[in-house]
């Protein structure tokens, strides 16, 4: 019942497929207009830097979406798993070491240090809002440009 | 305000009780990070989290002794230079830089590697740990000058 | 000079940096004058090996550096080639120069605070050296956010309206570094590398597909935006002249100098020849947003009365010529763009100096106000000021006129009649009002009752030297033009367009 009502809301058959093929990427796409949003039309800074963290979120969970494979497990392979197949003819255990059956590492691996940044551009910025605050007494976009 | 210990008593003996398994976990988390999901950067924050919570509930002055905040960016840069200076040590043993595989920590050439990555992991997650808790230091003003200057 | 220092130097310059910024930070509080021995002397150091690196790299060739053994593309690998080298020598040296000016100045404006500033300025240092050095996209991505990083906290310092200003270049920074990831994103998923020289091997295969032509848009407007190129400008007035003198000295001649590389790196030698010209529009967008940054920029410049913001325009307009060296897309662009890269970095360099020298000798550097008591009173830094406009309105033998002669030389190759009579057009306007200055300062008679100040003299030794390095530099990059050129520039030419 819910799927035909779906099928109602989005209009066609295609184009409920495209979302339910293509979901995690449609919530990255909302959640970058959410970013921007935030950003542009926001007047207080604290609501532009959320909107811009939410921005840096959404790009790191995009790349994590790119490194998923259908039917693929996590990337640890251990010494016992290669000494097990290596001696075997069994094609499940053979299947179990080939690198194409694993998730790709490298897209988690470049996102920590995404997060990171991300974190640092976060401290920054909280800095220089303090400093600003100090400064002006208020963090209203438009307070400040009147005392300017 | 934000600076003194708050004032009930459940806060505080949560966050007393809760600290020390989120430390715990952490260096589970960093000692797993060359080989699971895990490292210095994880593992630091989270430790970094422990210490934010002793201080809010507890209050900064009291927990200086858990780490002081004079020392937080020094030590900071500390662990960053333990980072470069493992690093380093693969120039003594004729590799490139961050080549662990020639620094004689192990027999076989991966668990060299790892040993490494053991190393720098520890240096990234002081770093990570002291920086955390600089910046919210610095946030609540408890760095102050006492004459009102901001820092 | 021992041959294996040489070798690694792709990764000991950054390093030095690197640790040279934890060393001051871990001294600060035992023994806080000696940050800027430490950061001298790093730079110092820094400069000599980027100076050795570039000698062995023009004789020997290119140096592959691969980090931690591992060859690429599985590892990082940092490549010193002759232009990497070159802008890596620049980056260091200008670096070095400002940091001595900084001595003195930097008390000045930010008294008690010296040993987190020299810390960041080497930490910036490091990010622009390892953005020059690099051989990977993602580590690409890395290095410029920790110069943008440095940038921000720089810049946020001083003045009442300094946060703010440096909070608006970190918003639509963060942003155009959101962006490029984004691009790098797409383009990983079609190619599977990130590593410069394999994606151009991969890239003529797939450069027609969706995701690869979008996420090279992505990744392009992300960095035209932190180069400052021209509708993407507009946090680069306000962030360069609420900060201190000193910060700008440093930031200006070089920060948007190394995404500028970044983008030279990528259209010249990682796309295939005809992408910019004829599978996207790109050569003509960057032609007409050159053209427009060099007009929106000179006249701005022209009506400022203060140096600062005048400068910090005429960087803007200097961007526009490096753009429209990389919009015409082909070799003379490309010597037009890099010879430019390098005479703005000394041309600011030397002005910014002076700036400084200004505000502390004097205490102002409004314009209007600087007569002809002031030539008297500071000789050698009005003479330095006249070297760096000499070379602005770009006359030779100065450095600034052979930048401009290669991009009019493009222009003209390609028939692009209206850029080419924008460069003139620019030229004659700073010209008229670099003429108006020196009749101010060499001509014009001290106004009544201002004879009898007492001329304290010139700016000291520490903030005069790197003022007058960089005006004898001008006058050297323009005489020793051609060896640059023939040795440095053209071997990287041979694949090109």
């Amino acid at each position: 019942m819910t799927i035909s009502w779906a099928r109602a809301v989005t209009g066609t058959d295609a184009m409920f497929e495209f979302f339910r093929l293509h979901f995690a990427h449609v919530c990255i796409v909302v959640l970058i207009a959410i970013g921007f949003f935030g950003m542009v039309a926001k007047r207080n800074f604290v609501k532009k830097l959320i909107g811009m963290s939410i921005l840096q979120s959404a790009i790191i969970l995009f790349w994590l979406v790119s490194a998923v494979k259908r039917g693929a497990t996590i990337p640890i392979m251990t010494e016992e798993d290669l000494n097990a197949a290596a001696g075997s003819v069994d094609s499940a255990l053979a299947a179990s070491v080939d690198p194409a059956n694993y998730m790709n590492p490298l897209p988690h691996t470049l996102m920590l240090t995404a997060i990171v940044v991300a974190v640092v551009t976060s401290g920054v910025a909280i800095a220089l809002l303090v400093r600003i605050y100090r400064k002006f007494g208020t963090l209203e976009e438009d307070s400040i440009l009147e005392q300017l | 305000m934000i600076r003194s210990a708050s004032a009930s008593l459940i806060v505080r003996v949560t966050a007393r009780t809760v600290a020390p398994l989120i430390q715990v976990f952490a260096l589970y988390v960093l000692f797993h990070g060359h080989y699971s999901p895990g490292g210095g950067f994880q593992g630091g924050v989270m430790i970094a989290a422990s210490v934010i919570l002793m201080r809010l509930s507890h209050g900064t002055r009291a927990t200086q002794r858990l780490l002081p905040t004079s020392a937080a960016t020094r030590l900071a840069a500390l662990g960053a230079l333990m980072f470069l200076l493992v690093g380093a040590l693969a120039f003594r043993y004729g590799g490139e830089y961050l080549d662990y595989g020639r620094i004689p920590l192990a027999d076989s050439e991966p668990m060299r590697r790892s040993y490494g990555i053991l190393l720098v992991e520890l240096g990234v997650a002081l770093a990570c740990i002291t920086a955390l808790v600089s910046i919210y230091d610095d946030l609540v003003g408890a760095r102050g000058h006492g004459d009102g200057r901001d820092v | 000079m021992r041959p294996d220092l040489v070798e690694h130097s792709p990764v000991l310059i950054p390093l030095l940096f690197l640790g040279g910024a934890m060393i001051v930070i871990l001294l600060s509080m035992l023994r806080p004058r000696l940050s800027h021995p430490i950061a001298m002397g790093v730079s110092g150091l820094a400069t000599i090996l980027a100076a050795f690196g570039l000698e062995r790299v023009v004789s020997g060739g290119t140096i592959h550096y691969h980090l931690g053994g591992w060859t690429p593309p599985i590892g990082i690998e940092l490549v010193l080639d002759p232009l990497s080298a070159l802008l890596v020598l620049m980056m260091c040296g200008v670096g070095f120069l400002v940091l001595m000016h900084a001595r003195r100045s930097l008390p000045s404006e930010l008294p008690g605070r010296e040993p987190p500033f020299y810390a960041l300025s080497l930490l910036l240092l490091a990010g622009l050296c390892g953005i020059v050095l690099t051989g990977d996209l993602f580590n690409l991505y890395v290095f410029i956010e920790i110069v943008s990083l440095s940038s921000y906290a720089l810049l946020g310092v001083g003045s009442k309206r300094a946060p703010l200003s440096a909070f608006r270049y970190l918003v639509m920074g963060t942003t155009a570094g959101s962006l490029y990831l984004l691009g790098l994103a797409l383009v990983y998923m079609q190619t599977g590398t990130l590593n410069m020289v394999d994606l151009g091997e991969i890239l003529p295969s797939v450069i027609t597909t969706a995701p690869v032509g979008v996420g090279l848009t992505f990744m392009l407007t992300g960095l035209a935006l932190k180069s400052a190129i021209f509708p993407l400008h507009g946090w680069l007035p306000d962030a360069y002249t609420d900060a201190i003198s000193t910060a700008t000295a440093l930031i200006a001649p070089i920060a948007t100098k190394a995404a500028l590389y970044a983008i030279i790196r990528i259209l010249f030698f990682v796309v295939p020849p005809n992408y910019t010209t004829e599978l996207t529009p790109i050569a003509d967008l960057m032609c007409v947003s050159a053209g427009c940054a060099i007009v929106y920029g000179s006249v701005m410049a022209m009506g400022q009365k203060e140096l600062k913001r005048m400068l910090a325009y005429s960087s803007v307009a200097q961007v526009g010529y490096i753009a429209m060296g990389i919009g015409l897309a082909s070799p003379l662009g490309y010597l037009g763009a890099v010879l430019h890269i390098l005479n703005h970095a000394c041309m600011k360099g030397c002005l910014f100096c002076v700036s400084g020298n200004l505000r502390y000798t004097i205490g102002h550097s409004y314009l209007p106000k600087i007569d002809a008591s002031v030539r008297r009173r500071m000789p050698w830094s009005m003479a330095a000021f006249s070297i760096a406009a000499v070379s602005m309105i770009g006359l030779p033998p100065t450095a600034g006129f052979f930048s401009k002669w290669y991009l009019a030389k493009g222009a003209l190759e390609q028939g692009r009649w209206i850029l080419l009579s924008t460069l003139l057009l620019s030229t004659l306007m700073n010209a008229v009002y670099f003429v108006r200055m020196f009749e101010q300062i060499y001509l014009r008679p001290t106004p009544e009752g201002e004879s009898g100040r007492a001329a304290t003299g010139e700016a000291p030794r520490s903030m005069l030297v790197p003022t007058l390095v960089f005006a004898a530099l001008l006058l050297i990059l323009g005489l020793a033009n051609a060896v640059i050129v023939a040795k440095v520039l053209e071997p990287m030419l041979g694949g090109l367009s």
